[in-house]
């Protein structure tokens, strides 16, 4: 870590520290786009695990930052809905100028375990069997390509590029419009002004394109008479979602495409990160590649690629001494669950050798547990087992481009150097 | 003590005298069987411990709670025999159980 990363740490600390109680604030994208959240979620977890904010650019909110705190509200579907009319499971979801999108991450059951299991299927271990190989030759053809000794954004080049390729052959999309996919991962979840997309106006543009295409698609495929294995067509022929709304529809496509995108994209990116900042690990993945499949559960963990997943109550409940009233904002901070040192140990370390690597919050727990987990894995596992067999490094040519955004914990660049081939 | 069998989903079995008191998950993990992955650590709440009960002990076991039945709900290769390991308390009465575990923990 050079001087100035330092010098912004320590700051952050001091901020963190030095503010009352009741006044900390963590839900601001500034705050993880520099990365400097860390030392508020390290007091909230010491001085005020279930916490409450009062004032936020979201509006009022609770705070659980400790692990097992995470799994009780994750598993109290009962209480705690994820209901898209309610709010959804996002901090931003629910305020005036947001129209919800009806999408089965944010339903609670009946309708959401049907939703769910239509498309499950997509992602069984009979399907990955067949992924595998098809995502292992993409992989060798992507990392074949780049450039060596010269500085390259692997963000574009690599997590996007093999992300998006998953996607489009899990709708199977066509594959030459493959980055449209990533973009709009990218704008669904962008704030207007911040990067990604300049205003309100160009952000409702590309979401009405990214509306128009998948319509398309539905349209050629809902009436084939042999529907393909591909998500659209599960959706489109299932007797429970063939004649659900447009809007549900589109609802649903968007939530498979940031899942489907957005987590593993950013993790591949994060291992990158972590292994640069971790020289020492890196060295241990190098002489024992057999711990590649920990050192991807290590990364997820430290990455924490959605830092939060929120819930909305729905009647009060006392919870660790607060009493959470009907209609509150609860925000569970994956990211700090996962930084727990009271389940896990020396949780700021990055280490590839954990004894349980898998212990980690994020992919959530109960009925709304990441359904795409193991291709994720899949993919990372993928990835590294490629690398490593072309390259010994991947060297990180300066500081990251964080995302400007509480919800999805990623990088918009990173540029790094491969110096040489094996 | 009780001894139960873990099958793999390849056919290779292991044969462990699991404490009363532990879970049946708790049986596999600490004695190093692989095919169980219980990455919540026995609450009920992923599904990474799922087992088909088999000779008979299906009907000596405690009836699933909703969350388990929910939980399994989501699971692939989910049978009439499928339990969640760590919903499992094991008792003198679990004494020959034989549990199998499926391709892959999802």
């Amino acid at each position: 870590m050079n001087i100035a990363v330092n010098a912004l740490a320590k700051d952050a600390r001091d901020a963190a520290y030095a503010l009352p109680l009741d006044k900390l604030n963590v839900a601001q994208p500034i705050l993880f786009q520099s990365d400097t959240m860390w030392p508020y979620f390290e007091r909230l977890r010491k001085e005020e695990p279930v916490h409450f904010c009062a004032e936020s650019e979201f509006g009022p909110y609770w705070s659980i930052t400790k692990y097992n705190d995470i799994m009780a509200v994750d598993t109290n579907h009962q209480v705690f809905s994820s209901d898209y009319m309610l709010g959804g499971i996002t901090i931003g979801g629910g305020q005036a100028n947001v129209d919800p999108l009806p999408m089965f991450i944010a339903m609670d059951p009946p309708k959401h375990d049907i939703q769910r299991k239509i498309v499950t299927p997509v992602v069984s271990p009979a399907n990955l069997q067949v992924l595998g190989p098809i995502i292992r030759e993409r992989a060798g053809k992507i990392l074949d390509s780049l450039p060596i000794g010269v500085p390259f954004d692997w963000v574009d080049k690599v997590s996007i590029e093999l992300t998006a390729m998953t996607l489009a052959t899990l709708f199977d999309f066509p594959f030459e419009l493959r980055r449209k996919l990533s973009r709009w991962s990218d704008v669904v979840t962008a704030a207007p002004g911040f990067g990604i997309v300049d205003t309100m106006e160009q952000k409702q543009m590309e979401m009405d394109e990214y509306r128009s295409f998948f319509n398309g698609l539905w349209n050629e495929r809902v009436n084939l008479s042999e529907p393909g294995g591909d998500l659209i067509s599960m959706l489109a022929h299932n007797p429970a979602t063939r004649n659900m709304e447009p809007r549900e529809y589109f609802g649903n496509v968007v939530l498979l495409t940031v899942g489907g995108n957005d987590t593993t994209r950013n993790t591949i990116t994060g291992s990158v990160v972590a292994l640069n900042q971790n020289p020492d690990q890196y060295d241990k993945l190098r002489a024992r590649p057999e711990l590649i499949s920990s050192m991807v559960s290590e990364t997820i963990r430290w990455q924490t690629p959605l830092a939060h997943m929120r819930r909305t109550a729905v009647r009060d409940f006392e919870f660790k001494g607060k009493t959470i009233r009907k209609g509150d904002k609860v925000v569970m901070w994956y990211v700090s669950g996962n930084r727990d040192e009271d389940v896990i140990e020396r949780p700021n370390d990055y280490n590839i050798e954990r004894e349980n690597p898998r212990r980690h919050v994020s992919f959530g727990f109960g009925i709304h547990r990441c359904v795409g987990n193991r291709l994720a894995e899949l993919q990372l596992q993928i990835i590294w087992e490629e690398i490593m067999k072309r390259f010994p490094m991947i060297e990180m040519a300066g500081e990251p481009k964080r995302s400007y955004s509480t919800f999805v914990k990623g990088y918009e660049k990173l540029d790094v150097v491969i110096p040489t081939r094996n | 003590m009780a001894k139960i069998k873990y099958i793999e989903h390849t056919g290779k079995e292991h044969v462990v005298d699991v404490p009363e008191g532990w879970s049946v998950m708790e049986g596999a993990v600490k004695n190093l069987v692989p095919g169980i992955d219980a990455d919540c650590g026995g609450a009920c709440a992923c599904a990474t411990c799922h087992v088909m009960v088999e000779n008979g002990f299906l009907a000596k076991l405690p009836p699933k709670t909703d969350m388990e039945e929910t939980m399994l709900d989501f699971a692939p290769e989910v049978t009439p025999n499928s339990r969640l390991s760590c919903q499992l308390k094991v008792t003198a009465e679990l004494d020959g159980l034989t549990v199998r575990m499926p391709v892959s923990q999802h």
